[in-house]
């Protein structure tokens, strides 16, 4: 019998641990466009483009050719200078309001999970009261107020992320506040912040940046949905949202100002979403968990 | 049972006085006096101090809560300074049209989402179940104003087959009626079956492997019947679960689809109300849509609990 445990032991060890969770070429090729458009957006002004906003009444709705690669829209401007501008505005919306969520979300999740008691009870019920407006709909009632600025439309939006990221930050939390390595370092006599610091914040943070990608793709498409409704950011700068609003308008004559910035926009929220929920298989335990 | 929903009703009265706080305090303390709203900029300053006065907006701003907060209990919601209509009037009559079409919506999302599901399920691993997981992935980065777009291009502008935008009430004439809501209604169900699909199929393949499933096929029971009856059940409890968030997300996405389409629902009230400034009715939808919206979780909640009798026990 022994030998017979030992043997199974034996090939159980032989056989690597190595999943079947490559990170395949759909995922370079995310990594590849991600960095096409960032890089884009970032060097916008040094590359050889035509202004956003100049408007040439000659030329509107002009198709593609040498001097306009992507055509112009319907006030003549040029088109792809345009949507490289407007990939600005996705971005700094998209990455900095999630950088609030995780920065927000994620330190009073941590907070919760690791305290418990009263203060876990009042941060999950304040962010029950967060979560019981539809995110929508905040988010425009609040910049009806504000006003419309790309700072207003990033607070909100990164406000409105604050209650996911705490829910997968106390989750993260309450199961590793319980392992080993934490008690070990209770035992040793160490501070709060330093086990929180040292201890919980390395662990906690993949599975929070896997979740932040995933934040990136939805606050892109929220601040998509409110610049196409005209609530986003002001014009005349473009954004993908605004742009695919005013293609709308001329859907029948040149669809093509519509899909443009619609392709742009969903090839880089799909890439922002297969890149997180790679990340997230990765740092989620459970085989094949969707 | 008794005791678990008083406890969970219980719970609702702060969540719903801390929502009216806030629907409250995002439209008194932001920036934009109602009175100059009301009167337009050429106001003098005497008659913006009578009218705030009368608006009784000179108060302190705990006390405007409370009254407001009072008329809200018994009923009034205030009116539409540039309509005349009360809060409710409105709402009433727009409602109707949100409801059909998210209705609508869902149901196409679940016509598509439970069947490929299951499909996926009983051959999970399976180039379809492969391809549909993906689609289904990809689908999820189409946000609803962009499907809308592709939806009208295809069957309104290339095939004029149905119309781009408009609304005829049901009672008026019924076919026209889902004639302008089949667009609408078909494009927040593209946003809906990815996320059903995904949910009920990873559950359903962990109900698959259940043993007794393996004993209704070993008693010869048809695969449909397995499938449809002995399985679908247990399988769609985080699909109930998901449903309260589904119904924000649809709030959302009906509120575009809604101003695409121009459909005369809540959500085009809404942005009507921005666009115009109409700050009482503002006030007034965002506060009954979010008690709606906790009130529809507390639904789903209850309806879980009946799904699952170890959650009403408190030891899930």
């Amino acid at each position: 019998m022994a030998t017979l445990e030992l043997g199974i032991g034996e090939e159980v060890a032989v056989t690597p641990v190595r999943r079947t969770r490559r990170l395949g070429p759909l995922f370079w090729a995310a990594i590849a466009w991600m960095t096409f458009v960032f890089v884009a957006a970032a060097l916008a002004n040094l590359l050889p483009l035509l202004s956003p906003t100049d408007m040439d009444m000659l030329e509107r709705r002009a198709s593609m050719s040498a001097q306009h690669w992507l055509g112009t829209d319907g006030l003549g401007r040029d088109e792809l200078t345009r949507l490289i501008y407007g990939a600005r505005i996705s971005l700094i919306v998209g990455l900095c309001a999630p950088v609030i969520g995780i920065t927000i979300g994620g330190a009073l999740g941590m907070l919760a999970g690791y305290f418990r008691g009263r203060f876990e009870t009042l941060v999950v019920g304040s962010m029950d009261v967060l979560l019981a407006f539809p995110p929508l709909i905040l988010a425009l009632a609040v910049t009806a107020y504000l006003g419309q600025s790309i700072l207003n439309l990033t607070c909100i939006l990164g406000v409105l992320g604050i209650p996911a990221f705490m829910r997968v930050a106390r989750a993260a939390t309450l199961t590793l506040a319980r392992r080993e390595f934490v008690i070990a370092a209770q035992a040793l006599g160490a501070t709060h912040t330093r086990i929180l610091l040292r201890e919980l914040l390395p662990n906690v943070f993949l599975p929070l940046f896997a979740f932040f990608l995933l934040g990136v793709a939805v606050t892109i498409v929220a601040e998509g949905a409110l610049s196409f409704l005209g609530l986003g950011v002001p014009p005349p700068v473009s954004s993908w949202g605004s742009m695919i609003g005013e293609g709308r308008e001329s859907l029948e004559i040149a669809p093509r100002l519509a899909f443009l910035p619609a392709i742009t926009m969903f090839l880089t929220v799909l890439s922002f979403n297969l890149v997180g929920d790679a990340l997230r298989a990765l740092t989620d335990p459970r085989q094949g968990a969707l | 049972m008794l005791g678990f929903v008083a406890r969970r009703l219980l719970y609702l009265v702060p969540v719903l006085i801390a929502v009216s706080l806030l629907t409250f305090l995002i439209a008194s303390l932001l920036p934009g006096d109602l009175a100059y709203v009301i009167l337009g900029d050429q106001a003098t300053p005497e008659k913006v101090e009578a009218l705030r006065h009368d608006m009784g907006l000179d108060q302190p701003v705990w006390w405007r809560y409370i009254s407001w907060l009072g008329h809200v209990l018994q009923g009034d919601f205030g009116r539409s300074f540039r309509t005349g209509q009360t809060v409710l009037q409105a709402v009433a009559e727009r409602l109707p049209v949100s409801i059909e079409l998210m209705l609508l919506a869902e149901i196409i999302g679940l016509a598509i989402g439970v069947p490929l599901a299951i499909a996926c399920a009983v051959r999970s691993g399976s180039v379809f179940d492969r391809f549909m997981t993906g689609t289904a992935f990809g689908m999820l980065s189409v946000p609803a104003f962009l499907s809308a777009i592709l939806l009208i291009y295809l069957f309104a502008v290339e095939l004029r087959w149905l119309p781009a935008t408009g609304y005829v009430p049901f009672r008026e004439d019924p076919t026209g009626n889902l004639r302008f809501l089949v667009l609408p209604a078909l494009t927040l169900a593209v946003a809906e079956w990815p996320g059903i699909m995904r949910v009920l199929r990873s559950d359903m393949i962990a109900t698959l492997q259940e043993d007794y499933i393996a004993l209704a096929k070993a008693k010869g029971l048809k695969a449909s019947r397995i499938l449809f009856v002995h399985a679908l059940k247990p399988s769609s409890l985080t699909l109930v679960t998901i449903t309260g968030i589904n119904i924000g997300r649809l709030i959302g996405g009906a509120l575009i689809v809604e101003t695409i389409f121009a459909l005369p629902g809540i959500g085009r009230l809404l942005v009507g109300a921005i666009y115009t400034r109409d700050l009482i009715i503002l006030q007034g939808v965002v506060l009954l849509v979010a008690a709606g919206f906790v009130l529809m979780n507390f639904v789903v909640d209850m309806l879980y609990a009946v799904l699952d009798p170890r959650i009403r026990h408190g030891h899930a």
